[in-house]
């Protein structure tokens, strides 16, 4: 009878759902928890990194003994291979800490941070005024502290085959990307590279189309050094753009230049570097032109005055360091001194004065980022001490 | 009555139509002596050839995506995958998205309970007792209305309206999900529920059947495999979904089991995440996360449709 | 379907009156319906209602500009979205025309060519389409099909017909193309799956009558089948529609994140979903509002259409 071979399918499909999701609760219970075994099993050289240090992690989180909580955190997509990788050594020392962050952007992160929808953010930028105001408003008496933890480098990846170390000066790139110039063998090009062999194909532009902090230090700096993009374009997370193509994430603009000839865009370093992408080298402030690479990239943050609030971008970019590479960007921690959980803010004390330390900067430099030069991460240790307080 | 036809000059013609269309052309009385002219043929051989060659058009996407998937992921995909979360890291192979598995699993379930039988039975109040009303026709605008809202609009509105107050959690990824699915079950179940014949309604009410009864007994399993259709195309949309979870879920590096007040992964957010990643490790992991996802949408959708097609009526 | 004996029978009378036939339990059941349909209508209609009044200091600021405007420059106050409504609009219309005669044919082939063994595989296929999370299809798209198929396709087009100016100039790569193709891919699912159910209710009775007077099978599909398939196929194209105008993360990696109309599919432009998706993350005050008003135009230009689709069948009922 149709009814009650329907009744019978309706029941198998019930039963069946149901026992997926029994045999899926039991998998989850039995080996879902062990989630950091599992991810620390496998590459022996990253795993002998953490256990091997545990000795001296001991010394610096003595007080930090058995500490319960759970944190979730958003922001810059920069970071984020960092911030994984940190969140996975640490809940190796501390198992009951478990700190989540999802990589939304750093606009996004900033808006969640303010609204108070995670416990801490992240950010390529630097909060802007209006939006620092705005988030201490969110929660009363309380402070926006920023915390750097690492700095990256922005490349000018292109493709041009059979040009190898295009050499670009500030005033090209910015030209470049306003549209100025617009074949690859303009003048202004041949100058800088006098033994290329530069075709006549159009330049295509690529940009960042999300709000992105990587787009924020790269127009920072050719706001800086080029006056037509100050009064043009200007410097932001996310401007207006003569022309080009807009991808999404690194991923989508590496994606552009590896498919179109004659493509030029900005990505970061580590992923340009992963992707075997050919990288100009771009003329600093000295006259020099510089490879980007992690040396370079450290080079920039070296011997700066470090400001109270930490907005350190005006000081690496476009660096007076004749090593330094001058696209630099750092990446901050956006944290409140005055947290409602003690626990959650004991948790995150621990784990960035862990990630500033010895071993959060051997994962960091392993990852292809730049750890802070001593000077710098005490200061961002002392800021650290602040949550919670 | 078999192959008494006297079709002169085409019985390939007619044995073709005797095999694939399962029509009987075979009732001799009007066939007799008549033959497609040369000018139909070609119309009726055209039009095949172009219907074949837009199913091997469409075949090619299928397997060209099936492909890929397998390519770059298979190296990533094993028992462990299907049974380990995310490893905390970029660069390092091994682990999988059991964190995703359960958070898709969970958000497309509470989805699914809520919207598809609140939509199909709004769709039976619009075509069954509606009848043009003030209410059907406000249920349809709205409906017809939702069905092009982009996935983010409604990840935004969630996001403005419930994560503000109650943080990330699955019920709201849930919530936004099912503001996704309820447009696409209401509007197909409503045009699935029209193609019942009325005879079977009306033949029921001859013998004596309430209305409740009718819909019931009569047209909701009249129209099962169309409603079938129309809810795993809804819930296929859901588990696919990215957009709306990275405003209500966020996503979580940890395996996360509780409904609110936590972030809570996804296979897609995972997938959207790792696809993203400079390292090859994270890559491959989120391609093995696509197959598995893939794979899971299609036994679902297969298994439906094999119960739904139990209890059609008709053939 | 089960044995007949007479009190089971479907033909028995009696079977109706023992399973409580009540009249009470039938106001109860319509009640129920009734309350599922309010509660989908509460749940919809609040969004649209909420995010309108999101909305309105947008629309105040800029009035009719808002739409009629090209100049989309948040950081100089001016949101003006008619690049993102023509890159919605000229992607979605890409998508249609590529998948709803494809689709159409997919679904005739199912129920009126197919031999019984291959209606299930090419069913199984074509739900594959639709399980295909819509990340995945953005990234096959991106470093799959654009290098090798939309290319090709493109330079060719370009190269040829260029004078056209829809066709003309070098391809971008990313562009209102490049969406509209793997958007067209996308919907096929829906259109498919939704329209072979429609062709599959006509009954046979119908096409056996125009066997019987001597049709080609075309000409039985044309007489017998799509006339009364059509307010249904229109139906089903009106969800594909909507899956094109809604897909988010597809159209932000394809099409290339422009803020400006170009004439020709081979450049890239913007969408409203894509300038939700980019700028939310960014934005404060008024351009939250205008992000929240792109979407709202987007409500519009659906129900603009659904109630073109509806006109669109009505006469053909009626006629």
């Amino acid at each position: 009878m149709i009814v009650r071979s329907k009744r019978r399918g309706l029941v198998a499909v019930l039963a069946v759902a149901l026992l997926l999701v029994a045999v899926l609760g039991m998998v989850a219970v039995g080996c879902g928890g062990n989630n950091v075994a599992a991810g620390s099993t496998t590459t022996a050289a990253a795993s002998t990194s953490t256990t091997g240090t545990s000795t001296s992690v001991g010394a610096t989180t003595t007080s930090a003994v058995g500490l319960k909580a759970e944190l979730n955190g958003a922001g810059a997509t920069f970071p984020q291979p960092v911030y994984v990788e940190w969140i996975g050594a640490f809940q190796q020392i501390q198992p009951d800490v478990k700190i989540n962050y999802q990589g939304v952007g750093s606009g996004a992160g900033i808006q969640q941070f303010t609204q108070q929808t995670v416990d801490f953010g992240a950010s390529d930028a630097f909060m802007k005024p209006d939006e620092i105001t705005a988030a201490e408003a969110a929660r009363a008496g309380a402070k926006v502290i920023h915390i750097p933890t690492v700095f990256g480098a922005i490349v000018l990846a292109y493709n041009l085959p059979g040009v190898e170390g295009l050499k670009l000066d500030s005033d090209a790139v910015a030209n470049i990307f306003l549209g100025k110039i617009t074949k690859w063998d303009d003048p202004a090009i041949k100058a800088l590279n006098p033994d290329a062999k530069l075709p006549s194909t159009a330049i295509q532009t690529v940009h960042r189309s999300d709000s992105s902090g990587t787009t924020n230090a790269f127009t920072s700096y050719l706001a800086a050094v080029n006056a037509d993009w100050k009064a043009g374009p200007g410097a932001g997370k996310e401007i207006k753009w003569t022309g080009g193509v807009g991808g999404k994430g690194n991923d989508g603009v590496a994606a552009v230049v590896k498919q179109t000839e004659g493509a030029i865009g900005y990505v970061e370093l580590a992923y340009a570097t992963q992707n075997k992408m050919t990288m100009a080298d771009v003329k600093n402030k000295s006259g020099k032109f510089i490879t980007p690479s992690l040396e370079s990239t450290s080079a920039a943050a070296e011997g700066i005055q470090i400001p109270e609030d930490m907005n350190l971008l005006p000081l690496v970019s476009d660096s007076a360091n004749p090593q330094a590479y001058p696209i630099v960007t750092s990446t901050y921690v956006l944290a409140y001194d005055k947290m409602p959980d003690a626990g959650k803010a004991a948790a995150l004390k621990a784990f960035l004065t862990w990630a500033l330390g010895d071993d959060g900067t051997a994962i960091a430099t392993q990852l292809g980022y730049a750890p802070l030069p001593s000077a710098l991460k005490d200061a961002a240790l002392q800021k650290v001490a602040l949550i919670g307080s | 009555m078999t192959a008494e036809v006297q079709v002169v000059d085409g019985p390939e013609v007619t044995s073709r139509l005797d095999n694939w269309a399962g029509a009987r052309a075979t009732s001799g009385a009007g066939l007799r002596g008549t033959r497609p002219g040369a000018r139909r043929l070609l119309r009726d051989r055209s039009m095949t050839f172009l219907i074949v060659a837009s199913v091997v058009l469409t075949l090619v996407p299928v397997i060209w995506i099936l492909a890929q998937i397998l390519m770059k992921g298979g190296s990533a995909m094993s028992w462990t995958f299907l049974t380990h979360s995310t490893p905390f890291s970029m660069m390092k192979q091994g682990g999988g998205f059991l964190n995703g598995l359960i958070g898709t699993a969970i958000m497309v379930v509470l989805a699914s309970v809520v919207s598809i039988p609140l939509g199909i039975l709004g769709a039976v109040y619009v075509v069954e007792y509606g009848k043009g009303n003030w209410l059907a026709k406000l249920i349809r605008f709205f409906s017809d209305v939702m069905t092009g809202v982009p996935s983010i609009f409604v990840g935004v509105f969630v996001y403005t309206a419930l994560v503000v107050k109650f943080k990330y959690g699955a019920i709201m990824g849930a919530a936004s999900l099912a503001l996704i699915m309820m447009p696409i079950i209401v509007r197909s179940s409503e045009e699935m529920l029209k193609l019942v014949p009325s005879e079977l309604k009306d033949a029921s009410h001859a013998l004596g059947a309430a209305k409740w009864q009718t819909i019931t007994k009569v047209v909701l399993p009249s129209a099962a495999p169309g409603l079938t259709t129309g809810a795993m195309l809804a819930v296929a949309r859901a588990a696919g979904e990215t957009a709306p979870l990275i405003m209500t879920a966020l996503g979580s590096l940890q395996l996360v089991t509780k409904l609110a007040g936590s972030p809570i992964s996804s296979l897609t957010l995972l997938i959207l995440n790792g696809a993203g990643q400079a390292f090859e490790a994270a890559q491959a992991r989120a391609w093995a996360g696509a197959l598995e996802l893939l794979v899971i949408v299609l036994v679902f959708t297969v298994l439906a449709r094999v119960f739904a097609s139990r209890s059609r009526l008709t053939r | 379907m089960g044995p007949s004996d007479s009190s089971s029978s479907i033909l028995s009378a009696d079977r109706w009156k023992r399973k409580g036939a009540g009249r009470g339990a039938d106001s109860l059941f319509a009640f129920l319906a009734g309350g599922c349909g309010v509660l989908v209508l509460l749940a919809l209609a609040y969004m649209v209602i909420s995010t309108t009044r999101t909305a309105l200091p947008a629309f105040r600021a800029e009035g009719l500009s808002f739409v009629t405007g090209s100049n989309w420059d948040p950081s100089n106050g001016s949101y003006q979205i008619l690049p993102f409504i023509y890159g919605t609009v000229v992607t979605s219309v890409i998508a249609l025309i590529l998948a709803v005669p494809m689709s159409v044919g997919v679904a005739l082939f199912l129920t009126e060519y197919a031999p019984k063994w291959l209606r299930a595989p090419i069913e199984y296929a074509v739900d594959l389409l639709a399980a295909v999370p819509s990340v995945v299809y953005g990234l096959w798209g991106l470093w799959v099909v654009l290098p090798y198929v939309l290319r090709p396709v493109s330079d060719f087009l370009a190269r040829y017909l260029g004078f056209v100016p829809i066709f003309a100039g070098p391809s971008t790569g990313l562009s209102y193309f490049a969406a509209g193709i793997i958007l067209s891919i996308m919907i096929t699912p829906i259109i498919t799956s939704l329209s072979r159910e429609i062709f599959r209710s006509v009954p046979s009775a119908d096409r056996h009558a125009a066997y019987a007077l001597g049709a080609t099978r075309w000409e039985m599909i044309k007489e017998a089948v799509l006339p009364r398939s059509r307010g249904g196929v229109v139906g089903a194209t009106m969800l594909g529609l909507g899956r094109a105008l809604g897909e988010t993360i597809v159209v932000a990696m394809l099409i290339g994140n422009n803020p400006v109309i170009n004439l020709s599919i081979f450049k890239p432009g913007g969408s409203i979903a894509g300038a939700i998706a980019n700028g939310w993350g960014e934005a404060t005050g008024i351009q939250i509002s205008a992000l929240v008003g792109a979407g709202v135009v987007l409500f519009v230009i659906t129900i603009i259409v659904n109630m073109v689709a509806r006109a669109i069948v009505y006469r053909f009922n009626r006629a």
